[in-house]
């Protein structure tokens, strides 16, 4: 049983890795995968313009891609469990939008914080609202009179909420402006930079360890929060640090490519299938498979219309949509 | 290791309600000492679930639960998961997890005693508790994929599993078939006995309430109607007034027959 899970986590690994490769060897000038793998360990083997292309811009492309697709994926694994609800993530949420309002505040209004230098405030400020709007969504939860559908609405009215804030925004932003909030609505690897990548490396380093820790109290939790709590598990505790990385992770996430929708949602659900929801198993699990799918969606972000590079976000919700609609169909299975 | 007398449960000025309302109206009981089996029994929304997650220390409630001279609801989470564990009425759906694993999780969630330490003893107690409640074969098996009764089964697998010194069943055999419903009973009494484990437990079937319990209390309207041994607390008047049914009562002390006659109307 372990063993087969470790070997699907491997395999599932090995697909990312392969992924990635493909990842960095499409684009306008398609690459051989020997290329690619020349260009990352034997650059010497290589033309210097093919270097630059597979180091300077492919590469933090493709990495942005599977961070993202990692920490949206763990983001979404975290919320659904608890939430206690399988349509819970990031985007489904309103968090993402939540923090394509915090940037849009920031870029247009031109805010500023104390401690906050001027780069950092548009994602500094998307993190802000995002985990504003967990806390609220957390507020919720915890009142029993909302129940499980009612945090799902109110997710949603946040969405629509947040979207026609930004909207307004947009509505009297200045042009300059308007193209920067554009790039959030539809979310981007196009603004991959080491900067943002080691940033996001770090919150993703910095959160997992929290995560895989609180595995065996979140495999707990889905046995009712009664069970939980009489186990020993302080569950509002747990709730509350597992929204404080949520939202770090979805905040960072969306801070440098915008919204992108639907990994959060899907990457958990087939982690889930594969493997169970032995946390410590489905928590990595899930972060693979987010990673596998973001990397999927930016090679055909590349590949579906030749010649135009498409925004991911839009590539990840039409993948995302069909995928989430055979979620909610399923029937469950009776053995 | 059996607990000494003054490892008792006592339960003093318990109450508890949702909002302004009072359900379970101040409760003494006296002390239940280690190895008793006790039944708590009463209609449909006497407060028979308030009152165990109350004791569970999952219900806001005044009043003070004391084990020995330990004050329990006074008790940090993890410090009150080591004597106290409750079992719900029901475990929640669509749940991806084996029985096997639920009762890891239980174990692992916070300590417990007789201290565990690696993945293999983990394993092997938890295997142990589901072999003895009957469940062996379903180890592997996904919790979507039992039964009502098998659910129930392994939702008993992981309190039990914890070896509480108090454990709180709600309604612990009401999806059972006849054989299971005897062999959990039988299962209560022997880990009270092995261990001076207090088991209260919320049962509706008042000839099993009767055969398998030291005592029983009677609830109703949030508050005790009778407490003691089977042949005292369940009478043809208590019946009468707490379920408005008529019955007849018979047999030895410990073997009561309930003949339910006829409903009562006021
Ligand atoms: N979450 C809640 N909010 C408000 N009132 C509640 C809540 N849960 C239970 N009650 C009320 O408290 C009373 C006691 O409920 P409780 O669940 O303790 O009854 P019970 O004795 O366990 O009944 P049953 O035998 O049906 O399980 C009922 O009148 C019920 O309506
Ligand atoms: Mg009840």
């Amino acid at each position: 049983m372990m063993q087969r899970r470790l070997q699907l986590l491997l395999l599932i690994g090995l697909l990312c890795g392969l992924a990635f490769a493909l990842d960095i060897s499409t684009g306008p000038s398609s690459l051989p995968l020997r290329d690619v793998w020349a260009g990352l360990f034997d650059p010497s083997a290589l033309s210097d313009a093919q270097v630059t292309i597979i180091r300077q811009v492919r590469l933090p492309y493709a990495l942005m891609a599977i961070l993202v697709g990692a920490a949206l994926s763990l983001a979404g694994a975290e919320m659904q469990t608890i939430l206690n609800n399988p349509l819970a993530s990031p985007f489904t949420l309103g968090v993402s939008s939540a923090a394509s309002f915090g940037a849009a505040l920031a870029i247009v209004m031109g805010l500023s914080l104390p401690f906050v230098s001027a780069d950092w405030m548009v994602p500094v400020n998307a993190f802000l609202c995002a985990f504003a709007s967990v806390l609220l969504l957390e507020a919720l939860a915890r009142s029993r009179a909302a129940g499980v559908e009612g945090v799902v609405l109110f997710g949603i009215a946040l969405v629509f909420t947040f979207n026609a804030l930004v909207a307004l925004i947009q509505f009297i932003a200045s042009q300059e402006a308007l193209s920067q909030l554009v790039f959030w609505s539809m979310g981007s690897l196009g603004r991959a930079t080491w900067t943002n990548l080691i940033v996001l490396a770090l919150v993703i380093a910095a959160v997992t360890p929290f995560s895989l820790r609180a595995g065996h109290a979140m495999t707990a939790l889905r046995l009712g929060e009664d069970r939980a709590r009489s186990f020993g598990i302080d569950v509002q505790r747990l709730r509350f640090f597992s929204l404080l990385r949520i939202s770090a992770l979805a905040a960072t996430s969306v801070a440098f490519v915008g919204t992108i929708g639907f990994i959060g949602l899907v990457g958990p659900h087939i982690a889930r299938l594969l493997l169970g929801e032995d946390h410590r198993f489905l928590l990595p699990a899930a972060m693979l498979t987010g990673a596998l799918i973001m990397s999927l969606a930016s090679v055909a972000s590349k590949l579906l219309v030749p010649g135009t590079l498409l925004p991911v976000g839009i590539v990840t919700s039409m993948i995302g949509v069909p995928v989430f609609l055979a979620l909610i169909l399923r029937r469950p299975e009776r053995a | 290791m059996m607990a000494g007398f003054d490892d008792a449960l006592g339960v003093i000025g318990l109450s508890a309600g949702y909002g302004g309302r009072t359900i379970v109206h101040p409760l003494d009981l006296a002390p239940v000492t280690p190895g008793q089996v006790v039944s708590l029994i009463g209609p449909n929304a006497a407060g028979k679930t308030t009152l165990l997650r109350a004791l569970a220390g999952l219900h806001p409630a005044q009043g003070s639960v004391r084990l020995g001279n330990r004050d329990l609801l006074r008790l940090p989470l993890a410090d009150h998961a080591r004597f106290v564990t409750y079992m719900p009425q029901s475990l929640p759906q669509r749940v991806a997890l084996t029985v096997l694993e639920t009762v890891v999780s239980a174990l692992r969630a916070s300590p417990v005693d007789g201290a565990i330490g690696s993945d293999q003893a983990i394993l092997v107690r938890a295997m142990e508790v589901i072999e003895r409640v009957g469940i062996g074969a379903l180890a592997m098996t996904g919790l979507d994929h039992l039964s009502g009764g098998q659910r129930q089964l392994a939702s008993l697998a992981q309190a039990l599993a914890r070896r509480p010194r108090i454990l709180l069943l709600d309604e612990p055999i009401s999806a059972l078939d006849l054989h299971y419903q005897l062999r959990v009973m039988k299962l209560v009494r022997e880990l009270a006995a092995e261990r001076g484990m207090i088991a209260l437990m919320v049962l509706h079937d008042l000839s099993i309430a009767a055969r398998w319990s030291d005592r029983i209390l009677v609830f109703a309207e949030g508050r005790l109607v009778a407490d003691g041994p089977p042949a005292q607390a369940i009478t043809p008047d208590i019946l009468a007034s707490v379920y408005r049914v008529a019955a007849d009562i018979s047999g030895p002390p410990d073997r009561l027959h309930i003949d339910l006659r006829d409903i009562l109307d006021d």
